[in-house]
């Protein structure tokens, strides 16, 4: 059940694959001796450049092939007798005689060759250019492409690194779940708190009310609440059992339990917030980003032209 | 005194609505006994503004009473209009405990001890059986309830819920949301209810919502006017007896099914499946003479065939001879095949054609044929494929039909099957695919049956049962041994064969044990395991269609490895001395198993190195994955837990994801999200009315546009993967800026939320108009998802070894 991911995909064969065109693009650019030096409108750039701008349309087209799902019928036509379904012909081979047996299409092999041709993109773009950045519609393309190339190396990094901190921190239980078992904890503190002193009542009820899981986008990067409420209603609560007798004392140790069950279940929650808004967020940047990159690439091309 | 009528009819569901309208506008003496307070109490049931449906399509209706397919309560409307109308005997609160007496005078007693007597009894109380009423004075108070249909109906009361089943647990749960709730449990513990639905109930009564009476029954309940209660309840504890004061009383006690009560009205069930219908004469009469059963209870599940038997079953009485409903069907069906026949002459001439047929009453064969396709292929046509996944059976009426199967050799060997034989009954009963191709040799016709008539006709028949069982065991016998046994020998073989069945995790023989024979698995699977310093070790899992147990009988040592059922498994046990001298006379027999042997022995020195890790493999059995024929896995050290795969599969079928990413348990970095398993023995097949749930040639079960949203499957998919869902037919293809900028907002719905429209089951149908497979598996940015089948489950297993 281990699968391979989406670096390894198909035995590194993207990886392959831009390998091959940088090497070849560094190999060019290193014998080519254009006059009166490198810059992208010698042939070799204008090589680079289209097949940099084709690079980038595929790029791009990820993003459609990615919703684009077939439609089936929502209804399956009522097939009249069981019988009359189990000759038809199918419309595919039986499943299960190999691993890749759908063949074709999958997006875990667009993503691959994303990454991978993607990366290839730093080598054949600034060849492309010759090095010959200025303040200019030309390098600003350049500039936001690097940003688009940079955002989606984290993405990758994270898409690779994270999953595997966040079944380790969930277990079983998913947010949901624990959301559930923090309420419970809740209303039994909140009951077993009545009997004491009001300050424990309020710091009990401060940790009921004011404990924030989630929130904004930059609390819920940092998978952390300044002075929150709950460990600090913990950490007050070490001070507060002097003085009862045994039977209350006990008391106090099932709410100190409680309460600390609880921190750690808003520990994992948050951890849990934290790691899918990494997983996600970067995607906030490199989408616009790329888009932007278009605009800026079409006028870069466009600006050429105008010049010739 | 008791009353004296001509035709008694009981249960006064659409059946028993429809013989009773008949008899009435016939005007004869007649009476129709309905237990509870309203009639049609089954369809009364329904949830609110269920759209009642009715198929099949094609069936014509013919009854005195109305039907067209409509809103729950418009059916209802209709019926107790026609019931007026022709001035039908209803006795409503009627409940029938028992009959006596013979044909002409029937003596029906009823749960207060009236006695009404009549010549000839109707039995229509379909399959629901009688709820558990209390069974203390009071029981029958208006406010004293055994259903509940919306809890939010009620606030502010003190409510009383008995029964600590999941619905006794379940409505008190929905009613402590708006009233004070005692539940009154009659064990210590609530052990009858669900894990989830145990959890929440702790919860409410930690928290006080809830208020808990264990070891508790309710000894009697009284209609009072005191401080605002109406009720009042004398319950015993084992704490002695207590007073509750009360608003209402929901007593859920669950309900017994008809069987035990049909059969003590002298009534014969041929089998003691429950899939068994009584035997009954192509006149709807059973072996009780003068005792007629028709509707659901007789194995005809949907509303348009229990209206129709109430009209038939009214004029056989009568003596009279009518034309069926179906008799037009029938005849279209059989006249390219028979023209010149009659239906009747028809039907005989086929079961003398068919002798596995020749034990079917007239109304089975009809009902057999109706569900069953009739067609001549072409020649040379394939009828099915080696390893096809379908399950339909065929029966030979005329030619000759080719099977090409493998010997286990790989060598291809063939053999005609003539006129009056049948095949396709492996698939039909190991679930697995198909063993042989078979194609038309010149021109013939076949009948073709779906699987779920075929396992009633197995169940209700007795002669049917023999036959298949000798045949499968001969099969599965030749299909594990050897090819090249000869008939006498594979009838000592089957002659001395033993099918055994086992539950899901018991052991066909244990480690140490001394070797009782030999082990055919014909269906299920198990897995064996051996004991490795203290901890339990799973050294290989074999599906159906493998044997164990050969390893200790050959070298006559005890069993080296414990051998358990992995899922619900049967074997063919053919006993030691059976096997040895089987051995000492066949040798290509002998040199089979011994090869096998050799190869057990060096593939265990292997595994020796590299056991799997137990508790996962468990964990997948728990899983139902021991049972699936595919099933989605998520390697959660992959998945970015984007949801893609939900979007995907929603976007693909109509706005309802089949699938939930997050539910569903994890063990390892493997997640099984709750998604279907396309079970090798579909359980939510099992009661599915219109039929409407299939399978397809390469496995995926999937529900047609013919379910009428009755939630049986939902309920009896063990995995909950079923849901009742709206569906919306016009949801369209969407243009590319919807691709581009319409997704990201959307988010993967679950259900559309109007809730009154008309809902149906839904589920994965594994993509399966889709050339290029699966979208949850294909749309997975990552490759986190994939889907496995008995065949690689070993083998991805393997590879997920810790190398
Ligand atoms: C949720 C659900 C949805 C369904 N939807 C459809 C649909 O859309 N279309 C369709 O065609 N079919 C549907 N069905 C199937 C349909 O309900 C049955 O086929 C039909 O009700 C069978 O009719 P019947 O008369 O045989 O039995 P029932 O309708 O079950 O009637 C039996 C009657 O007998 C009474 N009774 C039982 N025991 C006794 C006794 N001892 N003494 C006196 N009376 C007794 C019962 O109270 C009941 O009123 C659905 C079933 C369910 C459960
Ligand atoms: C990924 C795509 C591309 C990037 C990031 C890119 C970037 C650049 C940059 C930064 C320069 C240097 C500008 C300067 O001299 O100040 C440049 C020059 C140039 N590019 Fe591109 N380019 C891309 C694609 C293309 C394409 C598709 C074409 C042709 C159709 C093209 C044609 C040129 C030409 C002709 C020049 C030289 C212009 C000049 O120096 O005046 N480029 N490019
Ligand atoms: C100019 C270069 C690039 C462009 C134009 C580009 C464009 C895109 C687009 C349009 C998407 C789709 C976003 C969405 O559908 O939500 C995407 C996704 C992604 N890109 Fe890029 N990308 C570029 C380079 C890279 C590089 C270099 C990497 C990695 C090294 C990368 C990694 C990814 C990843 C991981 C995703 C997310 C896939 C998903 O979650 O479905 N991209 N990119
Ligand atoms: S699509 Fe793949 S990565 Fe996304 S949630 Fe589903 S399994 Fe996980
Ligand atoms: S719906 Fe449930 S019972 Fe039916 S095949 Fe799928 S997992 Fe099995």
């Amino acid at each position: 059940m281990k699968r391979v991911s989406l670096l390894e995909f198909k035995h590194y064969r993207y990886f392959k694959v831009s390998g091959f065109l940088m090497a070849a693009a560094i190999a060019a650019y290193i014998l080519d001796r254009p006059e009166p030096e490198p810059f992208g409108g010698t042939v070799l750039g204008y090589i680079l450049g289209i097949a940099s701008a084709l690079i980038v349309v595929f790029l791009l087209l990820y993003g459609i092939r990615k919703r684009l799902t077939p439609r089936i019928p929502v209804l399956n036509k009522n097939v009249e007798h069981e019988s009359a379904s189990q000759r038809t012909t199918s419309t595919r081979a039986a499943p299960h005689q190999n691993e890749g047996r759908y063949g074709g299409f999958t997006l875990q092999g667009w993503l691959s060759s994303h990454v991978y041709l993607g990366g290839s993109l730093i080598v054949l773009a600034t060849l492309h250019t010759g090095f010959q950045f200025g303040v200019n519609v030309h390098t600003l393309s350049y500039f936001l492409m690097f940003l688009v190339i940079c955002s989606g190396f984290y993405g990758t990094y994270v898409y690779l690194y994270l999953p595997r901190l966040v079944t380790e921190n969930m277990g079983e239980d998913t947010l949901e779940s624990i959301l559930l078992k923090i309420k419970d904890f809740d209303r039994f503190a909140e009951k077993r708190a009545l009997q004491f002193s009001d300050e424990i009542i309020e710091l009990v009820a401060l940790s009921r009310q004011k404990t924030r899981i989630g929130g904004n986008f930059f609390q819920q990067l940092s998978g952390r609440q300044k002075n929150c409420p709950t460990t600090l209603a913990v950490q007050k609560l070490q001070g507060l059992g002097k003085g009862y007798s045994d039977d209350k004392l006990k008391s106090f140790h099932d709410l100190y339990g409680i309460m600390a069950h609880k921190e750690t279940a808003v520990a994992r929650a948050r951890k849990d917030v934290k790691y899918k808004a990494r997983l996600d967020f970067w995607l906030y940047f490199h989408a616009p980003l790329s888009i932007a990159f278009l605009v800026a690439l079409v006028a870069h091309i466009a600006a050429i032209f105008f010049y010739w | 005194m008791t009353e004296n009528f001509k035709i008694a009819i009981i249960g006064a569901g659409p059946a028993g609505i429809s013989a009773a309208t008949h008899a009435a506008e016939l005007g004869l003496s007649h009476i129709l006994l309905e237990s509870s307070p309203y009639p049609a109490n089954t369809i009364r049931k329904y949830q609110r503004g269920k759209l009642v449906m009715a198929e099949p399509a094609i069936l014509p209706l013919r009854s005195a009473v109305t039907f067209a397919a409509g809103a729950r309560e418009h059916v209802l409307a209709a019926w107790e209009k026609n019931l007026q109308q022709h001035h039908v005997n209803l006795r409503v609160g009627a409940q029938v405990v028992q009959i006596s007496g013979v044909k002409g005078q029937f003596e029906i007693k009823l749960s207060t001890g009236q006695v009404i007597s009549a010549e000839f009894v109707v039995l229509a109380i379909g399959l629901q059986g009688n709820i558990h009423k209390l069974g203390v004075p009071g029981q029958d108070l208006p406010t004293v309830q055994y259903q509940l249909d919306d809890p939010l109906a009620f606030e502010g009361e003190t409510i009383v819920v008995v029964g600590g089943g999941d619905a006794g647990v379940e409505n008190a749960l929905a009613l402590a949301q708006q009233n004070r709730v005692f539940l009154l449990n009659r064990g210590e513990e609530f052990t009858r209810c669900n894990e989830g639905n145990l959890q929440l109930l702790q919860t409410a009564i930690r928290e006080g919502r809830i208020e808990p009476r264990v070891n508790a029954s309710v000894k009697q309940v009284e209609a009072i006017n005191e401080r605002g209660f109406s009720l009042s309840l004398v319950v015993k504890t084992t704490e002695g007896k207590e007073n509750i004061l009360c608003h209402r009383v929901v007593a859920r006690l669950g309900a017994s099914p008809p069987r035990k009560l049909v059969e003590s009205f002298g009534v014969e069930f041929p089998h003691a499946d429950i899939m068994s219908v009584p035997k009954l004469s192509s006149q709807y009469e059973s072996n009780v003479p003068g005792l007629y059963i028709v509707g659901a209870l007789a194995g005809y599940p949907l509303i348009k065939q229990a209206l129709n038997h109430g009209f038939e079953v009214i004029e056989y009485i009568l003596g009279h001879e009518v034309e069926l409903a179906d008799e037009s069907l029938l005849k279209a069906k059989l006249a390219p095949f028979l023209p010149s026949y009659s239906v009747d002459k028809g039907l005989a001439s086929i079961q003398r054609r068919v002798p596995l047929l020749s034990g079917l009453t007239t109304l089975q064969l009809r009902e057999f044929l109706l569900e069953s396709e009739v067609f001549a292929p072409t020649p040379d046509e394939v009828i099915f494929n080696l390893h096809d996944y379908s399950n339909s059976f065929f029966s030979i009426l005329y030619g000759e039909f080719a099977v090409y199967t493998e010997d286990n050799d790989g060598k291809e060997i063939s053999f005609l099957l003539k006129e009056g034989n049948f095949f396709g009954e492996m698939g039909l009963l190991s679930g697995r695919r198909r063993t042989a191709t078979v194609k038309s040799a010149g021109h013939g016709v076949l009948i073709e049956t779906p699987r779920r008539s075929m396992l009633k006709l197995i169940n209700s028949v007795d002669s049917v049962r023999r036959t298949l069982d000798e045949i499968s065991l001969r099969r599965v016998v030749q299909a594990c041994l050897a090819g090249s046994l000869k008939e006498d020998e594979l009838d000592y073989l089957v002659h001395n064969a033993t099918v055994r069945r086992y539950d899901a995790g018991q052991v066909l023989f244990n480690q140490g044990d001394k070797a009782d024979g030999l082990y055919l698995i014909r269906r299920g699977s198990v897995m064996i395991v051996r004991m490795n310093e203290g901890k339990e070790e799973v050294l290989a899992y074999l599906p159906a269609g493998n044997y164990v147990g050969e390893k200790a009988l050959i070298s006559d040592t005890p069993r080296s490895a414990t051998v358990r059922a992995a899922v619900a498994t049967e074997v063919i046990l053919l006993e030691t001395s059976v096997v040895t001298e089987m051995l000492a006379r066949n040798n290509t027999m002998r040199d089979i198993v011994v090869t096998r042997y050799r190869e057990h022995i060096l593939a265990d020195q292997k595994i020796n190195f590299k056991a799997q890790p137990d508790d996962l493999f468990k964990f997948l059995m728990q899983q139902g994955v021991g049972e699936a024929t595919d099933i989605l896995l998520i390697d959660y050290s992959l998945c970015i837990r984007c949801n893609h795969c939900e979007i995907a599969c929603a976007d693909t079928h109509g706005g309802t994801s089949r699938l939930n990413r997050a539910a569903g348990p994890t063990h390892s970095n493997i997640h099984i999200p709750t998604s279907c398993r396309h079970c090798e023995h579909p359980h939510c097949m099992k009661d599915c009315p219109p039929n409407a749930i299939h399978r397809s040639v390469n496995g995926e079960v999937f529900i047609t546009d013919s379910c009428i949203g009755c939630g049986n499957c939902e309920k009896n998919c063990p995995y909950d993967v079923i849901q009742m869902a709206t569906i919306d037919p016009n949801h369209e293809q969407r243009s590319l800026m919807q691709v581009l900028f319409g997704s990201f907002a959307r988010k993967s719905q679950k259900t559309v939320s109007d809730v009154d429209a008309p809902k149906k089951a839904v589920k994965c149908d594994m993509c399966k108009d889709i050339a290029s497979g699966p979208v949850c598996v294909r749309l997975c940015p990552t490759g986190a998802a994939l889907r496995v089948g008995p065949e690689s489950l070993s083998m991805t297993m393997r590879s997920n070894q810790p190398s």
